[in-house]
Protein backbone atom coordinates (compact mmCIF):
# COMPACT_ATOMS: atom_id res chain seq x y z
CA UNK A 1 0.00 0.00 0.00
CA UNK A 2 0.87 3.72 -0.76
CA UNK A 3 2.54 5.09 2.20
CA UNK A 4 1.88 9.17 1.22
CA UNK A 5 4.27 10.34 4.11
CA UNK A 6 7.37 8.40 2.69
CA UNK A 7 9.99 10.01 0.64
CA UNK A 8 9.02 7.87 -2.32
CA UNK A 9 5.28 8.39 -1.91
CA UNK A 10 5.53 12.07 -1.97
CA UNK A 11 7.41 12.26 -5.33
CA UNK A 12 4.68 9.66 -6.74
CA UNK A 13 1.81 11.68 -5.51
CA UNK A 14 3.52 15.04 -6.41
CA UNK A 15 3.71 13.62 -10.13
CA UNK A 16 0.11 12.13 -10.37
CA UNK A 17 -1.48 15.22 -9.32
CA UNK A 18 1.26 17.10 -12.25
CA UNK A 19 -0.03 14.93 -14.76
CA UNK A 20 -4.00 14.70 -13.90
CA UNK A 21 -3.98 18.64 -13.12
CA UNK A 22 -1.95 19.85 -16.40
CA UNK A 23 -4.37 17.22 -18.33
CA UNK A 24 -7.32 18.84 -17.10
CA UNK A 25 -6.11 22.55 -17.69
CA UNK A 26 -4.59 21.96 -21.22
CA UNK A 27 -7.82 20.18 -21.92
CA UNK A 28 -10.20 22.87 -20.95
CA UNK A 29 -7.70 25.36 -22.81
CA UNK A 30 -7.80 24.15 -25.89
CA UNK A 31 -11.16 22.90 -25.95
CA UNK A 32 -12.43 26.56 -25.73
CA UNK A 33 -9.95 28.23 -27.56
CA UNK A 34 -12.28 28.07 -30.82
CA UNK A 35 -15.12 29.68 -29.17
CA UNK A 36 -13.05 32.16 -26.96
CA UNK A 37 -11.23 33.35 -30.59
CA UNK A 38 -14.83 33.72 -32.24
CA UNK A 39 -15.59 36.05 -28.94
CA UNK A 40 -12.80 37.68 -29.66
CA UNK A 41 -13.65 38.67 -33.44
CA UNK A 42 -16.76 39.08 -32.84
CA UNK A 43 -16.22 42.10 -30.36
CA UNK A 44 -14.19 43.54 -32.64
CA UNK A 45 -16.62 43.61 -35.51
CA UNK A 46 -19.52 44.71 -32.79
CA UNK A 47 -17.36 47.83 -32.25
CA UNK A 48 -16.61 48.40 -35.80
CA UNK A 49 -20.65 48.49 -36.06
CA UNK A 50 -21.06 50.57 -33.12
CA UNK A 51 -18.47 53.20 -33.84
CA UNK A 52 -20.14 53.44 -37.01
CA UNK A 53 -23.17 53.96 -35.41
CA UNK A 54 -24.55 50.97 -37.20
CA UNK A 55 -25.42 48.98 -34.52
CA UNK A 56 -28.69 48.23 -33.11
CA UNK A 57 -28.11 47.58 -28.93
CA UNK A 58 -31.55 45.55 -28.80
CA UNK A 59 -30.64 43.17 -31.52
CA UNK A 60 -27.97 41.61 -30.33
CA UNK A 61 -24.94 39.92 -31.58
CA UNK A 62 -27.08 37.85 -34.53
CA UNK A 63 -26.70 41.29 -36.70
CA UNK A 64 -23.13 41.58 -37.19
CA UNK A 65 -22.70 39.06 -39.94
CA UNK A 66 -25.31 40.51 -41.39
CA UNK A 67 -24.30 43.96 -40.96
CA UNK A 68 -20.86 43.61 -41.87
CA UNK A 69 -22.06 42.83 -45.46
CA UNK A 70 -22.13 46.83 -45.89
CA UNK A 71 -18.64 46.79 -44.34
CA UNK A 72 -15.15 46.17 -46.22
CA UNK A 73 -11.91 45.61 -44.86
CA UNK A 74 -8.61 46.89 -46.37
CA UNK A 75 -5.24 47.21 -44.65
CA UNK A 76 -3.42 50.06 -45.07
CA UNK A 77 0.11 50.28 -45.08
CA UNK A 78 1.07 53.09 -42.40
CA UNK A 79 4.07 55.48 -43.47
CA UNK A 80 7.41 53.59 -42.99
CA UNK A 81 10.20 54.48 -40.93
CA UNK A 82 13.26 55.97 -41.97
CA UNK A 83 16.15 56.58 -39.81
CA UNK A 84 13.89 57.90 -37.34
CA UNK A 85 11.58 60.40 -39.25
CA UNK A 86 8.15 60.49 -41.50
CA UNK A 87 8.66 57.95 -44.26
CA UNK A 88 6.95 59.47 -47.62
CA UNK A 89 4.22 56.68 -47.43
CA UNK A 90 4.95 55.63 -51.43
CA UNK A 91 6.53 52.22 -50.21
CA UNK A 92 4.46 49.94 -52.20
CA UNK A 93 1.56 52.25 -52.62
CA UNK A 94 -0.85 52.92 -49.76
CA UNK A 95 -3.46 49.09 -49.76
CA UNK A 96 -1.53 46.43 -48.48
CA UNK A 97 -2.31 43.56 -50.84
CA UNK A 98 0.11 40.73 -49.85
CA UNK A 99 -1.48 40.13 -46.18
CA UNK A 100 -4.46 37.82 -45.85
CA UNK A 101 -7.25 40.16 -44.58
CA UNK A 102 -9.37 37.70 -43.27
CA UNK A 103 -6.22 36.58 -40.79
CA UNK A 104 -4.04 39.94 -40.08
CA UNK A 105 -4.21 40.61 -36.49
CA UNK A 106 -2.98 44.15 -35.78
CA UNK A 107 -2.78 43.97 -32.32
CA UNK A 108 -0.03 40.86 -32.43
CA UNK A 109 1.45 42.57 -35.26
CA UNK A 110 1.99 45.97 -33.03
CA UNK A 111 4.04 43.86 -30.68
CA UNK A 112 6.25 41.64 -32.51
CA UNK A 113 9.86 43.29 -34.20
CA UNK A 114 9.23 42.48 -38.04
CA UNK A 115 5.96 43.53 -38.07
CA UNK A 116 5.56 46.90 -36.51
CA UNK A 117 8.28 50.22 -36.25
CA UNK A 118 9.06 52.42 -33.33
CA UNK A 119 7.58 55.43 -32.61
CA UNK A 120 9.93 58.27 -32.15
CA UNK A 121 9.10 59.89 -28.32
CA UNK A 122 8.75 63.45 -30.67
CA UNK A 123 6.01 61.84 -32.70
CA UNK A 124 4.56 59.43 -30.29
CA UNK A 125 1.14 61.21 -28.76
CA UNK A 126 -0.14 57.93 -27.73
CA UNK A 127 2.19 56.43 -25.65
CA UNK A 128 3.08 53.53 -27.19
CA UNK A 129 6.04 53.70 -28.58
CA UNK A 130 5.83 50.91 -31.38
CA UNK A 131 2.41 50.53 -33.89
CA UNK A 132 2.00 48.20 -36.32
CA UNK A 133 3.31 48.77 -40.53
CA UNK A 134 0.17 47.74 -41.23
CA UNK A 135 -3.24 48.70 -40.39
CA UNK A 136 -6.72 47.47 -41.04
CA UNK A 137 -9.29 50.18 -41.81
CA UNK A 138 -13.07 49.53 -42.48
CA UNK A 139 -14.70 51.11 -45.44
CA UNK A 140 -18.45 51.45 -44.86
CA UNK A 141 -21.07 51.52 -47.09
CA UNK A 142 -24.45 52.76 -47.49
CA UNK A 143 -27.22 50.45 -48.69
CA UNK A 144 -26.90 51.72 -52.12
CA UNK A 145 -23.43 50.52 -52.49
CA UNK A 146 -21.82 54.24 -51.50
CA UNK A 147 -18.89 55.04 -49.28
CA UNK A 148 -20.41 56.51 -46.47
CA UNK A 149 -17.71 56.40 -43.60
CA UNK A 150 -14.21 54.74 -42.75
CA UNK A 151 -13.77 53.45 -38.92
CA UNK A 152 -9.96 53.29 -37.81
CA UNK A 153 -8.67 51.35 -34.96
CA UNK A 154 -6.82 53.75 -32.65
CA UNK A 155 -4.88 52.83 -29.31
CA UNK A 156 -3.10 54.90 -26.88
CA UNK A 157 -2.28 54.98 -23.19
CA UNK A 158 -4.79 56.12 -20.28
CA UNK A 159 -3.94 56.23 -16.98
CA UNK A 160 -3.45 52.58 -16.12
CA UNK A 161 -4.12 50.80 -19.52
CA UNK A 162 -3.56 50.73 -23.26
CA UNK A 163 -7.00 52.03 -24.65
CA UNK A 164 -7.94 50.11 -27.54
CA UNK A 165 -11.15 51.65 -29.83
CA UNK A 166 -12.03 52.34 -33.37
CA UNK A 167 -13.18 55.88 -34.60
CA UNK A 168 -15.56 56.69 -37.42
CA UNK A 169 -15.15 59.61 -39.67
CA UNK A 170 -17.87 61.04 -42.09
CA UNK A 171 -17.16 60.72 -46.12
CA UNK A 172 -15.61 64.23 -46.02
CA UNK A 173 -13.01 62.81 -43.96
CA UNK A 174 -13.04 65.17 -41.79
CA UNK A 175 -16.05 65.19 -39.66
CA UNK A 176 -16.47 62.57 -36.81
CA UNK A 177 -19.28 59.79 -36.87
CA UNK A 178 -18.08 58.18 -33.49
CA UNK A 179 -15.60 56.90 -31.19
CA UNK A 180 -16.04 53.27 -29.28
CA UNK A 181 -13.36 52.11 -26.77
CA UNK A 182 -13.13 47.94 -26.86
CA UNK A 183 -10.53 47.37 -24.70
CA UNK A 184 -9.09 49.07 -21.47
CA UNK A 185 -8.47 48.66 -17.79
CA UNK A 186 -9.25 52.50 -16.64
CA UNK A 187 -10.98 52.80 -13.20
CA UNK A 188 -14.53 51.73 -13.64
CA UNK A 189 -16.92 54.93 -13.23
CA UNK A 190 -14.19 57.43 -14.07
CA UNK A 191 -11.71 56.44 -16.70
CA UNK A 192 -13.81 53.85 -17.32
CA UNK A 193 -17.09 56.17 -18.93
CA UNK A 194 -15.08 56.22 -22.21
CA UNK A 195 -17.48 53.09 -22.78
CA UNK A 196 -20.21 55.14 -21.63
CA UNK A 197 -22.46 56.11 -25.06
CA UNK A 198 -23.85 58.98 -23.61
CA UNK A 199 -20.10 60.51 -23.55
CA UNK A 200 -19.45 58.72 -26.86
CA UNK A 201 -22.62 60.35 -28.65
CA UNK A 202 -21.10 63.83 -28.20
CA UNK A 203 -18.17 63.17 -30.74
CA UNK A 204 -20.35 62.45 -33.56
CA UNK A 205 -20.52 65.70 -35.68
CA UNK A 206 -17.23 67.43 -34.44
CA UNK A 207 -14.11 68.21 -37.15
CA UNK A 208 -11.18 66.68 -36.64
CA UNK A 209 -9.17 68.54 -38.14
CA UNK A 210 -7.94 72.03 -38.54
CA UNK A 211 -7.81 74.35 -41.74
CA UNK A 212 -4.50 73.17 -42.72
CA UNK A 213 -5.03 69.48 -42.20
CA UNK A 214 -3.91 68.68 -39.13
CA UNK A 215 -5.47 66.77 -36.76
CA UNK A 216 -6.86 68.63 -33.64
CA UNK A 217 -9.28 67.20 -31.61
CA UNK A 218 -9.33 68.68 -28.07
CA UNK A 219 -11.02 66.64 -25.02
CA UNK A 220 -11.39 69.97 -22.44
CA UNK A 221 -11.69 69.60 -18.90
CA UNK A 222 -15.06 69.81 -17.61
CA UNK A 223 -17.54 70.97 -20.30
CA UNK A 224 -17.50 72.74 -23.54
CA UNK A 225 -18.41 76.13 -23.32
CA UNK A 226 -21.26 76.57 -26.28
CA UNK A 227 -20.51 78.90 -28.74
CA UNK A 228 -17.43 79.54 -28.42
CA UNK A 229 -14.84 79.31 -31.44
CA UNK A 230 -13.46 76.06 -31.00
CA UNK A 231 -16.63 74.15 -29.90
CA UNK A 232 -16.80 71.92 -32.61
CA UNK A 233 -13.55 70.41 -32.12
CA UNK A 234 -13.50 70.19 -28.19
CA UNK A 235 -15.11 67.66 -25.94
CA UNK A 236 -16.28 67.25 -22.32
CA UNK A 237 -13.77 65.58 -20.35
CA UNK A 238 -14.65 62.98 -17.95
CA UNK A 239 -15.00 64.24 -14.51
CA UNK A 240 -11.77 62.73 -11.94
CA UNK A 241 -10.41 61.11 -15.26
CA UNK A 242 -8.39 63.83 -16.37
CA UNK A 243 -5.19 61.42 -17.73
CA UNK A 244 -7.34 58.97 -19.22
CA UNK A 245 -9.49 62.22 -21.14
CA UNK A 246 -6.05 63.59 -22.05
CA UNK A 247 -5.05 59.95 -23.07
CA UNK A 248 -8.01 60.03 -25.54
CA UNK A 249 -7.29 63.67 -27.05
CA UNK A 250 -4.08 62.16 -27.78
CA UNK A 251 -4.65 59.03 -29.71
CA UNK A 252 -6.91 60.49 -31.55
CA UNK A 253 -4.52 63.40 -32.83
CA UNK A 254 -1.99 60.39 -32.90
CA UNK A 255 -3.40 58.30 -35.40
CA UNK A 256 -5.32 60.72 -37.82
CA UNK A 257 -2.11 62.26 -38.08
CA UNK A 258 0.92 62.42 -39.93
CA UNK A 259 2.98 58.96 -38.68
CA UNK A 260 -0.19 56.88 -38.82
CA UNK A 261 -3.60 57.03 -41.14
CA UNK A 262 -2.68 61.14 -42.42
CA UNK A 263 -1.23 59.93 -45.78
CA UNK A 264 -3.81 57.49 -46.29
CA UNK A 265 -6.31 59.85 -45.37
CA UNK A 266 -5.06 62.61 -47.61
CA UNK A 267 -4.82 60.21 -50.58
CA UNK A 268 -8.50 59.63 -50.30
CA UNK A 269 -9.34 62.83 -49.75
CA UNK A 270 -7.44 64.21 -53.07
CA UNK A 271 -8.79 61.68 -55.17
CA UNK A 272 -5.43 59.17 -55.39
CA UNK A 273 -7.46 56.50 -53.60
CA UNK A 274 -10.75 56.09 -54.75
CA UNK A 275 -12.93 54.13 -52.35
CA UNK A 276 -16.42 55.60 -53.87
CA UNK A 277 -16.09 52.70 -55.98
CA UNK A 278 -15.68 49.35 -54.97
CA UNK A 279 -14.08 47.94 -57.96
CA UNK A 280 -11.05 49.82 -56.46
CA UNK A 281 -10.41 47.74 -54.04
CA UNK A 282 -8.32 44.14 -53.89
CA UNK A 283 -10.61 42.42 -51.66
CA UNK A 284 -14.15 43.71 -53.30
CA UNK A 285 -15.71 40.90 -54.23
CA UNK A 286 -18.54 40.66 -51.90
CA UNK A 287 -19.45 44.23 -52.58
CA UNK A 288 -19.87 43.66 -56.33
CA UNK A 289 -22.44 42.05 -57.32
CA UNK B 1 -12.38 17.18 16.00
CA UNK B 2 -15.69 16.60 16.24
CA UNK B 3 -18.04 16.44 13.60
CA UNK B 4 -20.84 18.80 12.78
CA UNK B 5 -24.19 18.80 11.10
CA UNK B 6 -23.82 19.29 7.36
CA UNK B 7 -26.97 21.30 7.95
CA UNK B 8 -25.04 23.83 9.85
CA UNK B 9 -21.38 23.37 7.92
CA UNK B 10 -23.79 24.67 5.39
CA UNK B 11 -25.18 27.66 6.63
CA UNK B 12 -22.69 28.93 9.62
CA UNK B 13 -20.46 30.69 7.02
CA UNK B 14 -23.36 33.03 5.62
CA UNK B 15 -24.09 35.46 9.30
CA UNK B 16 -22.67 33.15 11.88
CA UNK B 17 -19.27 32.61 10.74
CA UNK B 18 -19.23 34.69 7.34
CA UNK B 19 -15.46 34.90 6.25
CA UNK B 20 -15.25 38.24 5.51
CA UNK B 21 -17.48 39.92 8.11
CA UNK B 22 -16.14 36.79 10.83
CA UNK B 23 -13.12 35.84 9.62
CA UNK B 24 -12.39 39.13 7.44
CA UNK B 25 -10.39 37.04 4.45
CA UNK B 26 -10.59 37.74 1.22
CA UNK B 27 -11.82 41.29 1.43
CA UNK B 28 -9.61 42.09 -1.90
CA UNK B 29 -11.30 41.07 -4.23
CA UNK B 30 -14.25 42.14 -2.31
CA UNK B 31 -13.24 45.32 -3.62
CA UNK B 32 -11.95 45.00 -6.90
CA UNK B 33 -15.27 43.26 -8.26
CA UNK B 34 -18.14 44.56 -6.64
CA UNK B 35 -18.39 48.39 -8.94
CA UNK B 36 -21.34 46.32 -10.84
CA UNK B 37 -23.96 43.82 -9.66
CA UNK B 38 -23.83 41.07 -12.56
CA UNK B 39 -20.12 41.08 -12.16
CA UNK B 40 -20.19 40.16 -8.51
CA UNK B 41 -22.78 37.49 -8.95
CA UNK B 42 -20.37 36.01 -11.25
CA UNK B 43 -17.70 36.36 -9.19
CA UNK B 44 -19.58 34.75 -6.59
CA UNK B 45 -20.30 31.73 -8.27
CA UNK B 46 -16.86 31.35 -9.13
CA UNK B 47 -15.24 31.36 -6.06
CA UNK B 48 -18.45 28.85 -4.90
CA UNK B 49 -17.28 26.57 -7.58
CA UNK B 50 -13.85 27.01 -6.46
CA UNK B 51 -14.25 26.38 -2.86
CA UNK B 52 -17.14 23.56 -3.33
CA UNK B 53 -15.06 21.85 -5.54
CA UNK B 54 -11.83 22.02 -4.16
CA UNK B 55 -13.30 20.62 -0.54
CA UNK B 56 -15.05 18.38 -2.28
CA UNK B 57 -11.27 16.44 -4.07
CA UNK B 58 -9.12 17.73 -1.18
CA UNK B 59 -11.83 15.78 1.08
CA UNK B 60 -11.90 13.35 -0.82
CA UNK B 61 -8.21 12.57 -0.87
CA UNK B 62 -7.03 13.88 2.21
CA UNK B 63 -5.55 10.22 3.39
CA UNK B 64 -2.86 10.27 0.45
CA UNK B 65 -1.99 14.08 0.67
CA UNK B 66 1.81 14.07 2.02
CA UNK B 67 2.01 16.17 4.29
CA UNK B 68 5.05 17.94 3.77
CA UNK B 69 3.71 19.06 0.60
CA UNK B 70 0.06 19.50 1.42
CA UNK B 71 -0.03 23.61 0.52
CA UNK B 72 1.43 22.62 -2.89
CA UNK B 73 -0.94 19.77 -3.24
CA UNK B 74 -4.05 22.48 -1.76
CA UNK B 75 -2.43 25.70 -4.23
CA UNK B 76 -2.31 23.10 -7.31
CA UNK B 77 -6.18 21.87 -7.15
CA UNK B 78 -6.93 25.13 -6.67
CA UNK B 79 -5.54 26.84 -9.33
CA UNK B 80 -6.59 23.96 -11.70
CA UNK B 81 -9.87 24.76 -10.92
CA UNK B 82 -9.52 28.60 -11.26
CA UNK B 83 -7.58 28.32 -14.77
CA UNK B 84 -10.69 26.07 -16.01
CA UNK B 85 -13.45 28.60 -14.65
CA UNK B 86 -11.65 31.19 -16.54
CA UNK B 87 -11.37 29.73 -19.36
CA UNK B 88 -15.05 28.68 -19.11
CA UNK B 89 -16.30 32.62 -18.53
CA UNK B 90 -13.94 34.00 -21.51
CA UNK B 91 -15.70 31.31 -23.33
CA UNK B 92 -19.44 31.87 -22.64
CA UNK B 93 -19.48 35.16 -21.23
CA UNK B 94 -17.02 37.08 -22.61
CA UNK B 95 -18.51 40.65 -21.43
CA UNK B 96 -18.23 39.93 -17.70
CA UNK B 97 -15.15 37.74 -18.01
CA UNK B 98 -13.48 41.06 -19.31
CA UNK B 99 -14.63 43.44 -16.27
CA UNK B 100 -13.62 40.96 -13.88
CA UNK B 101 -10.16 40.34 -16.03
CA UNK B 102 -7.34 39.31 -13.42
CA UNK B 103 -9.52 39.17 -10.24
CA UNK B 104 -10.06 35.67 -11.98
CA UNK B 105 -6.89 34.44 -11.49
CA UNK B 106 -6.62 35.80 -8.63
CA UNK B 107 -9.29 33.84 -6.60
CA UNK B 108 -6.10 31.17 -6.43
CA UNK B 109 -4.85 33.63 -3.98
CA UNK B 110 -7.96 34.44 -2.09
CA UNK B 111 -7.36 32.92 1.35
CA UNK B 112 -10.92 31.94 1.74
CA UNK B 113 -10.07 28.98 -0.88
CA UNK B 114 -7.19 28.18 0.86
CA UNK B 115 -8.15 28.71 4.30
CA UNK B 116 -10.65 26.44 4.25
CA UNK B 117 -8.77 23.37 2.85
CA UNK B 118 -6.35 23.83 5.40
CA UNK B 119 -8.62 24.43 8.22
CA UNK B 120 -11.80 22.19 7.23
CA UNK B 121 -11.24 19.99 4.22
CA UNK B 122 -7.94 18.05 4.72
CA UNK B 123 -9.61 16.99 8.33
CA UNK B 124 -13.39 16.13 7.08
CA UNK B 125 -14.97 13.86 4.40
CA UNK B 126 -15.09 14.89 0.85
CA UNK B 127 -19.16 15.93 1.54
CA UNK B 128 -18.75 17.33 4.47
CA UNK B 129 -15.84 19.28 2.88
CA UNK B 130 -17.67 20.30 -0.32
CA UNK B 131 -20.72 21.87 2.00
CA UNK B 132 -18.67 23.50 3.74
CA UNK B 133 -16.84 24.78 0.60
CA UNK B 134 -20.47 26.17 -0.81
CA UNK B 135 -21.35 27.26 2.56
CA UNK B 136 -18.23 29.66 2.77
CA UNK B 137 -18.44 30.34 -0.94
CA UNK B 138 -22.35 31.84 -0.08
CA UNK B 139 -21.13 33.69 2.76
CA UNK B 140 -18.50 35.18 0.57
CA UNK B 141 -21.28 35.62 -2.17
CA UNK B 142 -23.62 37.28 -0.19
CA UNK B 143 -20.94 39.98 0.79
CA UNK B 144 -20.12 40.55 -2.71
CA UNK B 145 -23.61 41.22 -3.78
CA UNK B 146 -24.95 43.37 -0.99
CA UNK B 147 -21.84 45.36 -1.91
CA UNK B 148 -22.18 45.58 -5.42
CA UNK B 149 -25.87 46.11 -4.91
CA UNK B 150 -25.24 49.21 -3.67
CA UNK B 151 -22.11 50.28 -5.21
CA UNK B 152 -23.81 50.04 -8.87
CA UNK B 153 -27.16 51.64 -7.08
CA UNK B 154 -25.61 54.35 -5.43
CA UNK B 155 -22.27 54.82 -7.39
CA UNK B 156 -24.46 54.75 -11.40
CA UNK B 157 -27.54 54.85 -10.77
CA UNK B 158 -27.91 51.50 -12.58
CA UNK B 159 -28.87 47.81 -11.36
CA UNK B 160 -28.08 45.19 -13.42
CA UNK B 161 -27.00 47.55 -15.89
CA UNK B 162 -31.05 48.86 -16.03
CA UNK B 163 -31.23 52.72 -15.04
CA UNK B 164 -32.98 53.12 -11.70
CA UNK B 165 -33.17 55.87 -9.41
CA UNK B 166 -33.66 58.40 -12.42
CA UNK B 167 -29.84 58.80 -13.82
CA UNK B 168 -30.35 61.06 -15.78
CA UNK B 169 -32.25 63.36 -14.18
CA UNK B 170 -32.30 64.31 -11.17
CA UNK B 171 -30.01 61.48 -9.75
CA UNK B 172 -26.42 62.71 -8.86
CA UNK B 173 -23.80 59.72 -9.15
CA UNK B 174 -22.12 59.13 -6.30
CA UNK B 175 -18.69 58.20 -7.69
CA UNK B 176 -16.88 57.90 -4.28
CA UNK B 177 -19.27 54.46 -4.56
CA UNK B 178 -17.33 53.62 -8.08
CA UNK B 179 -13.85 53.60 -5.80
CA UNK B 180 -12.79 50.58 -3.88
CA UNK B 181 -12.59 52.69 -0.37
CA UNK B 182 -16.51 52.63 -0.52
CA UNK B 183 -16.57 48.91 -0.41
CA UNK B 184 -14.41 48.49 2.80
CA UNK B 185 -17.17 51.19 4.52
CA UNK B 186 -20.21 49.05 3.10
CA UNK B 187 -18.54 46.16 4.26
CA UNK B 188 -18.23 48.07 7.67
CA UNK B 189 -21.53 48.68 7.87
CA UNK B 190 -22.44 45.17 7.02
CA UNK B 191 -20.58 43.77 9.99
CA UNK B 192 -22.44 46.65 11.98
CA UNK B 193 -25.81 44.98 10.92
CA UNK B 194 -24.97 41.93 11.51
CA UNK B 195 -23.19 42.51 15.18
CA UNK B 196 -26.44 44.49 15.97
CA UNK B 197 -28.52 40.95 15.13
CA UNK B 198 -25.76 38.81 16.86
CA UNK B 199 -24.00 40.52 19.91
CA UNK B 200 -22.41 37.28 20.60
CA UNK B 201 -19.74 38.40 17.81
CA UNK B 202 -18.74 41.00 19.34
CA UNK B 203 -15.12 40.98 20.75
CA UNK B 204 -14.87 41.28 24.57
CA UNK B 205 -12.76 43.99 25.53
Amino acid sequence: MLKPNSTSGTFLIALILCLVCSVVVSSVAVGLRGRQQENKRQKLRRNVLIAAGLWDADAGNKQIDEKFEQVETVLVNLPPREEGGIGDGEVEGLLNTTIDVGTYDARKASTQPVSSVEIPPELDLAGIKRRERVAPVYVVRDEAGNFSKLVLPVNGKGLWSTLYGFIALDADLVTIRGITFYDHAETPGLGGEITNPVWQQQWDGKIAFDEDGRPWIDVVKGSVVPGNPAADRQIDGLSGATITSVGVENLVNYWLGPDAFGPFLDAVRTGELDLTSAAAQPNASAEEE
Amino acid sequence: MAQKKPLKVLTEPLFDDNPIARQILGICSALAVTTKLDASVVMALSVIFVTGSSGLIIGALREYIPNKIRIIFYMTVISSLVIVVDQVLQAFLPDIADQLSVFVGLIITNCIVMGRAEAFAQKSPPLLSFLDGIGNGLGYGLILVFVGFFRELLGSGQLWGHEVLWSSTWYERNLFMLAPPSALILIGLFIWLLRTFKPEQIEKE
